[in-house]
């Protein structure tokens, strides 16, 4: 390894570039690599932070992505609590939030995203919380004993996975709503139907077409939200959930291409060769879709991981993965398989009132674009490969129970 | 502590102890073993941490069965046989100890 001089800076030490560490070193890359990270713990899942880690049921260890022995074991360096503060493309180099400048060879932009805050007033009071590292899963974490009243702004897969971990520790929780319904960005109106009607039924109230005007407070600390219609919904502590930005900031301003992220290739290479970005913060093609997004999940930032990786250690290109998310709520599992951009029906298996059912999404032609699955392994799992081959099924057939997942898929 | 060998499709073996109480599919993943992907992080949720089990261990150990959901999740892996699992549904025990895995070609 010493006789191996390139070095890989990786800024950003969330799944994206925890990964891409790893699988460096798995693909056999044999130079320096270095991890930057701005969170004081090594690279971790963050999913669980909404769930298992707010319901007690996570330890540190558990959600760690790799025991901590594992970075100085795979001579990857890991330097906590700093932050990439710029990049000379030229130079090839970056600087250091500690006022250090690294030299790159190759140089991975895991940047993520932030949440995104409300413009209001209020929101500086304590106990106005976000979702998205660890300190923030704790601080809400803290807020949720029985009978506290948790408000939750935005209802997206955060706030109703908040909400119901808020429910089983006790507390109360209300989500408000700006869109006529929850999920609204991100799902069919059937499923944010059936949501909105399973959050109700335990106990959670949920405002929609509903506006926030201020965070109300005294002596500095959230005493309610503030509606559009005059309301105040009192709680202990807010949860604002209103969707993440791209951190492109660093690439933007070394002069890369951005659209609402970095803009980057199927191997994850910027514009410039010696540059690739991956994860959240990035734009990138979807092949199956003929166009272009910013996907904000974990198989993305490890399926861009491993893009990157392969490119990197001279691997085939992996084949391109069919997009999916999943998110788990009271006992729901809901995983979905592709995006609808271009579908024009929905059809429904199963039974939405029994909350075992998938939804189809198919274009006019009948190419199976998505199928979101609630408590139906075989239909996300079928679903997946029906969407990677864009098979054309008939609504007849779909709904048809006699006809199992194995057949619609092969 | 179970001192568990996974075999790469390709032949390569990776001998590590795992504590117990972790999962085959966490032994795999701390040690940074190729071939098992785990992308859902060990929720039963995505499939890409299929392994197969040396059919001896099987009976030897008393596994439990795949439950169903992992079944389900199974039914749809790439190159499924009947000593197929998802190696994240696995808890290690001390009686685990000289376990061996094999990887199928892919998990994706």
């Amino acid at each position: 390894m010493s006789q191996d001089s390139r070095q890989i800076v990786i800024a950003g030490a969330g799944h994206a570039g925890g990964s891409a560490a790893a699988l460096l070193r798995q693909f056999g890359w044999t130079g320096g690599i270095t991890l930057i990270g701005e969170e004081p713990i090594p690279p971790y899942q963050r999913p669980p932070l909404s769930k298992a880690w707010l319901k007690g049921e996570a330890t540190a260890e558990s959600l760690a992505l790799r025991p901590a022995k594992f970075y100085p074991d795979a001579s990857i360096e890991l330097r906590l609590e700093t932050k990439v503060t710029g990049i000379d493309r030229t130079a090839r180099t970056v600087t250091l939030s500690d006022g250090g400048t690294l030299a790159y060879h190759i140089l991975i932009l895991a940047t993520g995203a932030r949440a995104r805050k409300l413009p209001l007033d209020g929101a500086d009071l304590d106990g106005v919380l976000e979702l998205r590292s660890a300190a923030d899963a704790d601080r809400l974490k803290a807020a949720l004993h029985p009978g506290a009243k948790l408000a939750v702004i935005g209802g997206g897969y955060i706030g109703l996975e908040a909400a119901a971990s808020a429910r089983a520790l006790g507390a109360e929780a209300t989500i408000i709503e700006r869109e006529s319904r929850v999920l609204a960005r991100v799902a069919c109106p059937i499923l944010s139907g059936f949501f909105q009607d399973f959050h109700r039924a335990r106990g959670v109230t949920i405002e929609v077409d509903a506006s926030v005007t201020a965070l109300e407070g005294s002596r500095g600390r959230i005493a309610g939200v503030r509606l559009g219609d005059g309301r105040l919904v009192p709680c202990d502590a807010v949860l604002v959930g209103v969707g993440a930005v791209a951190n492109d900031e660093l690439a933007r301003e070394a002069g890369l291409t951005c659209h609402n992220g970095v803009a980057v290739d199927l191997s994850a290479r910027t514009e410039d060769p010696a540059i690739f970005a991956i994860g959240d913060c990035t734009s990138r093609p979807l092949p199956l879709y003929d166009r272009t997004g910013r996907l904000e999940s974990v198989p993305n930032a490890l399926e861009q991981a491993k893009q990157a990786a392969s490119a990197i250690c001279g691997k085939p290109a992996p084949v391109p993965e069919v997009p999916w998310f999943w998110s788990d709520q009271y006992d729901l599992r809901l995983q979905i398989a592709g995006m609808p951009f271009d579908a024009s029906q929905i059809v429904v298996r199963g039974d939405v009132a029994a909350a075992k059912f998938a939804l189809f999404h198919l274009t006019a032609d009948g190419t199976v674009q998505a199928v979101e699955a609630v408590n139906a392994a075989p239909e996300f799992m079928g679903g997946r490969r029906i969407v990677a081959k864009r098979k054309q099924l008939t609504r007849a057939r779909i709904e048809d129970m006699s006809v199992s997942m194995q057949e619609l898929a092969g | 502590m179970a001192r568990i060998t996974y075999i790469e499709h390709n032949g390569a073996g990776h001998v590590v102890d795992v504590p117990a109480g972790k999962s085959v599919m966490q032994g795999a993943v701390d040690n940074n073993i190729p071939g098992i992907d785990a992308d859902c992080g060990g929720e039963c949720a995505c499939a890409t941490c299929h392994v197969y089990v040396d059919a001896a261990w099987l009976d030897r150990i008393g596994l439990p069965a795949a439950g169903s959901q992992e079944a389900s999740m199974l039914s749809f892996a790439a190159v499924t046989q009947p000593d197929s699992r998802l190696s994240c549904q696995i808890a290690v025990t001390d009686a685990m100890d000289g376990l061996i895995v094999r990887m199928p070609e892919g998990q994706h």
